[in-house]
């Protein structure tokens, strides 16, 4: 199994402005998987990039060229020396690689463990390699997988129990900055699932009115009608700075979206009642220096990271069950790996004692049984092929099932030296 | 007499070590039974003052030691107070220890009631100090919430979850509380003003005479009421409200001693020992 092999770097190896560099968007995976198709080492490939983590699951054909040609892909495809990057590497293989994947999914590696995101990050990951072909048999099986063991870990754990993620981070920093959050006006800039996550618990701690700003209204105004709110363009963000308080950034813009000298001249006219910004996005949206400004907070993804450190603990009893979950898991993987040799062993001993009796009734057919008629024949052939499967049912039973204990290369090993299959 | 000033004395020293634990540990009732010792100690503190005043009918200001024992009392009891109103329990972990440093400081002077004065008599008088004592309590009280919020808005903009993160309240609250002190504490200083302005009309016949303490009075007032004006007229808040603050006590401390220290004027009896 050492050929599968995962790459990458999150939160805990590489700082933001490094994961800002890497980061792949949507069309930017597909053409990057394209490209992954055509590498030689590699059979097959997965990309999955979130804000936390960039990081590419392969399989190789030759495994050292695969993880040169991995780590050169990633700095060939976003023109970073890989220099820059590879302290922050890591890399897993076989079943370690594997783990990490369930953990992933699982929710295990996460900034917030137990947030859910991560699991549709990782679907919508292997959409874009099943779109671009770049997943094979291997890969596949893995991820439904993953995919099972992500949801019986959520509803057998409670690992995801209480508060989620980056909104209760931004929610207790809230508390800390406004008291009560109660009649707080909100901006959410941009959507997402993070960010319209933490809108909901906002919600819940009884903000005032939800204001919805995007590049297309149309997305803007249908948040903004599921918040009972209202909704804005983009470009009118820097307006409204006057009428909010709490601002939830989440865009795919490449630059900021609102940078220093606006909130700075709003502050004035805001009597310098306290603005608090949350940038949920990677690239980040919101120019650090607003934190400089007088009664302005920015937190970015990488400063919620040290908020909920603390609420870590809780989950961590949690994550321990689900470590559980995963090991088995991981073991069953295993298993259904090993088993893909026991198909070529198995299809071998039936070709060659098929073989067999086909060559001795052809034999038989052109002398002391010429004389039979095509229907006789017929039926000495069947009797032929009941009495091949009977033999075979047997010792096809024991090499596909558990019945073989221990280790089952053995038994692949034995039955292909005793039918002298490897000639 | 004297017992009473000790039980004060050791009241705010457990107070301010039950507040110190409390600091360390977060026990709820750590917190309370500090303000329990603290209200006790003001008891007495009340009980020495009415004592002081039913015998001489005027307020006991006549030395520094009796100045600073009566400041301590206004502070706790203008804490006490503002504890009734915002939760702010933590402010405790500085009024408690201050108290205790005034009343040390205190015993370090001598006690020597000076030769009775009718000039401490009467309702103005009677006005203008506690007025002015109180006002100045609760600008000491400002420039205390002030540093909490300058520590709690040090760690929100450095992203630091440190010690204070956990033990301080919100920065809305700190700064309302803040703000509240500053107008209680300039309304009463107005108040102060006024009827000593009044007193000295009566006294001597002058409102106004350009000595020190009335020109650093008026220095302070102002310094204060620039901050309130800025305050409502462009929003003057937070940090900036809290350094001003902490400013402030530097301008109140060096009206209430330093002018009796350094300068000369009709307020220097009261601080001489």
């Amino acid at each position: 199994m050492d050929k599968i092999i995962l790459i990458g770097l999150n939160h805990k190896t590489a700082p933001i402005e490094i994961r800002e560099c890497l980061a792949f968007s949507e069309s930017d995976a597909c053409t990057a998987l394209a490209g992954l198709c055509g590498e030689p080492a590699i059979e097959e490939s997965i990309l999955l990039s979130t804000c936390n983590r960039v990081e590419l699951l392969f399989t190789a054909r030759q495994i050292p060229a695969a993880i040169q040609a991995a780590k050169h892909f990633l700095s060939h495809q976003k023109q970073i020396s890989l220099a820059d990057f590879e302290d922050a590497l890591y890399l897993h293989q076989g079943d370690a690689a594997v783990r990490h994947l369930f953990r992933v999914a699982a929710s295990l590696d996460s900034m917030v463990v137990g947030e859910p995101q991560i699991l549709g990050q990782v679907k919508t990951a292997y959409r874009l390699a099943t779109e671009q072909k770049s997943s094979g048999v291997i890969l596949n099986r893995l991820l439904h997988r993953t995919f099972f063991v992500a949801k019986r870990i959520r509803t057998e754990t409670g690992i995801g129990d209480h508060a989620v993620s980056i909104s209760y981070a931004a929610i207790e920093l809230g508390r800390k900055i406004f008291g009560s959050l109660e009649g707080r006006r909100v901006l959410l800039v941009g959507a997402g699932e993070m960010a319209e996550l933490a809108v909901e618990h906002l919600i819940r701690n009884r903000v005032g009115q939800v204001v919805v700003a995007n590049r297309t209204l149309e997305r803007a105004m249908a948040l903004a009608a599921q918040y009972k709110g209202s909704a804005i363009r983009l470009e009118e963000v820097a307006d409204q700075l006057n009428r909010v308080d709490i601002i939830i950034s989440s865009t795919g813009s490449p630059g900021y979206v609102l940078r220093a000298p606006e909130v700075k001249a709003v502050m004035r006219d805001r009597r310098n009642r306290p603005l608090f910004f949350i940038d949920i996005a990677v690239p980040r949206d919101i120019d650090p220096a607003i934190n400089t400004i007088n009664n302005a907070y920015v937190y970015d993804i990488d400063d919620l990271n040290t908020v909920v450190d603390t609420n870590i603990e809780d989950r961590q009893r949690e994550a321990v069950k689900a470590e559980r979950l995963i090991d088995e898991a991981v073991i069953q993987f295993r298993q259904w790996y090993d088993s893909l040799n026991v198909v070529p062993t198995i299809k071998a001993l039936h070709a060659k004692i098929r073989a067999a009796a086909q060559a001795e009734l052809d034999k038989a057919f052109h002398q002391q049984l010429g004389h039979l008629s095509a229907e006789d024949r017929k039926a000495v052939e069947r009797l032929m092929e009941s009495t091949v499967n009977k033999l075979l049912h047997d010792p096809t039973h024991y090499l596909r099932s558990n019945g073989c204990q221990g280790d089952r290369s053995v038994s692949l090993d034995v039955a292909r030296k005793l039918f002298k299959l490897d000639d | 007499m004297q017992i009473l000033f000790v039980s004060a004395t050791l009241l705010y020293m457990l107070s301010a070590a039950a507040y110190c634990t409390y600091l360390f540990l977060q026990h709820e009732r750590l917190q309370q039974a500090g303000v329990w010792l603290l209200a006790a100690g003001f008891g007495c503190q009340t009980a020495l003052f009415g004592w002081a005043f039913a015998a001489t009918g005027s307020v006991p200001v006549n030395n520094l030691h009796q100045t600073l024992t009566v400041a301590a009392w206004t502070l706790v009891g203008v804490f006490l107070a503002l504890r009734t109103k915002f939760n702010l329990k933590i402010l405790g972990v500085y009024t408690a220890p201050l108290a205790v440093f005034i009343l040390l400081a205190a015993t370090q002077f001598p006690n020597e009631p000076l030769q009775p004065q009718n000039l401490l008599k009467g309702v103005w008088l009677f006005t203008h100090i506690l007025a002015t004592f109180i006002g100045d309590a609760a600008f000491v009280l400002a420039a205390g919430v002030g540093v909490l919020y300058l520590i709690q808005e040090r760690n929100i903009k450095a992203k630091r979850r440190d010690f204070f993160f956990k033990r301080l309240p919100s920065l809305d609250l700190l700064d309302t509380t803040g703000y509240a002190c500053i107008v209680t504490g300039f309304t009463m200083l107005t108040i102060g003003l006024i009827t000593g302005m009044v007193y000295a009309k009566i006294i001597w016949g002058h409102f106004w005479q350009w000595d020190a303490k009335e020109v650093w009075s008026a220095v302070t007032w102002i310094f204060y009421a620039v901050l309130l004006h800025e305050r409502l007229a462009v929003g003057w808040r937070g940090r900036r409200a809290a350094i001003m603050a902490i400013a402030g006590l530097g301008v109140l401390l060096f009206t209430f001693l330093g002018v009796n220290f350094l300068l000369s004027g009709h307020h220097g009896q009261f601080t001489r020992w």
